[in-house]
């Protein structure tokens, strides 16, 4: 039941403090003629009404929640400690420059360290989420090769086995996108990139580690085929986790790399984050980076870069994200960010190699952060997909994997179980997923019906897809 | 598996009638049981050419969204519109829903009877 429904007229809440500051009113022509349709209840009903979705759902706070190229770690409380100071949160973007200075410094040092893990020059925090900061950087390539007057590159490689959001933001940004094959190890098919550049392309698009969890030994000759057409290289850091202060983009010969914090450093995820994308370069490409930036040294001041793309967002991105991101990278420091990502490779190795005898991976080599099982050939023997395993794992308090993703692997499920899961969870998951096996092989018809403990069942996908309802249709315009 | 004898198929799972000089270009019923429910479309816009090999339109399902690659070089002479509201179509009734129709035609892909496609699929099954 909606809040909207279990409204009644006359009640409500006092929540809102006293205005502070003087009431201006809208000019006539500008007012609202029709009543708002906001829900009055009283705070207990608001409070019940949100403790009961909270218990409908399912986050990393609840229990395991391996959902591959996602990075669902824990969130330390530490983080929220942090950006519930007053000092952060009582600011105004407005306000000047020199009552800022705090707050100018952790966009300044979030920076420097962010840019020391991955080996770049510059960094902006303007851009909200993952394929923002993709975007982004796609602009990045575009300004730069049309500030050298180099009009005839209209493309941009990415491997297929990429994250969707790597072409559609090639698309968006004006590019068509030519998709490399991957070989039988799940890497760079390098011959076929070679055939590809050429003086059309404008860069290459790539995750390392990649989405099947490879890390792909060719980087440096991969970078160096694109560099030598002309093209700039862009790291896509969803799979950061797997290496952060271990080995940097940048000394792979990336030059424009996108971050995101609410996946590798921590910060809320999912739910509407909210998310953050910074995206870095190197110092060649500053310029163009949006604006603003603070200065690399105290007091601090905003800069705006010479050539900049513009605005990707208002004012400095999710700023208190970045003081949460900030904290965790304070938290760990330079011998903690290594040894999570050690931890994150680890786990994902323990888990592979105790499922792997009943879960064929799709490449049966030692991983990086994350793993892809293909569960084809037990769909051939029981009809169990790997749709069905997912919602087997459900009735046990487990979020799935990522499943049938990347594409080229047939049923996969792809796990990641993230640095933050101790050895019992692992223990307890690989417990799970091996009696799920055991059940497809036993009682095909128990899972096809799974989860049967969840406050909704299976979930009518197409229907949803093809009629769905988007806004909550009030009962008549004049109701309120 | 539904064939239907009078229709060309592509490796890429794509079925061609020709209709004098023009060619009716739709999924196989192979392709729509594979990529499962479909509820999204994608088609290009009368006279847009579309190039033998390379994709002219997607399809997308719950699980992803997929290439359409055209079977022959040309020119779009007709659009399947009713497949935008109605992506189930494809699925109900793949050799009914049509995609485009091309006109124009330079170039195509080596194309199979029904019976060389039906080896095709089963040979792509097994590898």
């Amino acid at each position: 039941m909606l809040l909207f429904e279990k409204s009644r007229p006359g009640r409500g809440c006092r929540e809102l403090p006293p205005c502070d500051v003087e009431t201006v009113s809208l000019p006539e022509n500008d007012r609202r003629r029709k009543t708002l349709h906001l829900p009055a209840l009283s705070e207990v009903d608001i409070s019940r009404h949100y403790s009961g979705l909270a218990r409908r759902t399912h986050g990393v706070n609840d229990g395991f929640y391996p959902l591959g190229s996602c990075t669902m770690k824990y969130n330390p409380g530490i983080n929220e400690a942090a950006a519930s100071l007053p000092g952060f949160t009582q600011i105004h973007p407005l306000q000047g420059e020199d009552t800022a200075q705090g707050c100018m410094e952790v966009l300044h040092l979030a920076e420097k360290y962010l840019c020391e893990i991955t080996g770049m020059d510059r960094m902006t925090f303007q851009p909200a989420a993952g394929a923002h900061g993709e975007f982004t950087g796609l602009l990045l390539i575009k300004a730069y090769h049309e500030s050298r007057q180099d009009r005839k590159r209209t493309k941009i490689l990415v491997p297929d086995s990429a994250h969707g959001t790597n072409p559609a933001s090639a698309s968006m940004a004006g590019y068509s996108v030519v998709s490399i094959p991957s070989n039988s190890d799940g890497c760079v098919d390098i011959e076929k990139l070679k055939e590809a550049a050429g003086d059309d392309v404008a860069g290459l698009m790539l995750t390392n580690p990649n989405t099947v969890g490879l890390f792909d030994r060719n980087i440096l000759e991969i970078t160096e085929i694109v560099h030598q057409c002309g093209g700039l290289c862009y790291y896509d850091g969803a799979n950061l986790n797997a290496v952060m202060g271990i080995a940097r983009p940048g000394d792979m010969g990336f030059d424009i790399v996108h971050l995101n914090l609410h996946k590798t450093f921590s910060t809320p995820h999912g739910g509407g984050g909210p998310g953050s994308g910074p995206v870095g370069c190197r110092e060649f490409l500053a310029d163009f980076l949006p604006s603003v930036l603070v200065s690399e040294k105290a007091p601090y001041r905003f800069e705006k870069p010479s050539q900049s793309i513009g605005e990707m967002k208002s004012f400095y991105g999710n700023f208190l994200v970045v003081v949460r991101a900030l904290t965790y990278l304070l938290t760990l420091g330079k011998e903690g960010i290594p040894e999570a990502s050690q931890n994150a490779v680890l786990n994902a190795n323990y888990l592979r190699c105790h499922l792997k005898d009943l879960y064929p991976m799709a490449y049966d080599a030692t991983c990086m952060h994350e793993f892809v099982m293909s569960l084809s050939d037990l769909k051939k023997e029981t009809g169990i997909s790997a749709m069905d395993i997912a919602k087997g794992l459900l009735d046990h308090g487990i979020h799935p994997p990522t499943m049938y993703f990347p594409l080229i692997v047939d049923e996969a499920l792809m796990a990641e179980p993230t640095e933050t899961e101790s050895r019992e969870t692992l223990d307890e998951a690989i417990g799970v997923f091996r009696s799920l096996y055991r059940l497809a092989q036993e009682d095909p018809e128990k899972l096809h019906a799974a989860p049967v403990t969840t406050p909704v069942t299976r979930l009518d996908e197409v229907t949803a897809a093809r009629h769905p309802v988007l806004r909550y249709e009030f009962q008549t315009e004049d109701e309120a | 598996m539904e064939l239907r004898e009078e229709l060309l198929y592509s490796k890429s799972h794509e079925w061609v009638k020709k209709e004098g000089d023009e060619a009716v270009i739709g999924l196989t019923d192979y392709a729509q049981s594979e990529l499962g429910d479909l509820v999204f479309v994608n088609l290009p816009e009368e006279d847009e050419e579309v190039t033998a090999g390379e994709s002219f339109a997607d399809v997308e399902s719950v699980k992803a969204v997929s290439d359409v690659y055209s079977p022959v070089t040309g020119v779009v002479s007709a659009v399947n519109e009713e497949l935008l509201d109605a992506p189930e179509m494809i699925n109900e009734s793949p050799y009914d829903a049509w995609f485009v129709r091309v006109k124009d035609i330079t170039a195509e892909e080596e194309l199979l009877s029904a019976e060389e496609y039906e080896a095709f699929v089963e040979s792509e099954k097994n590898s």
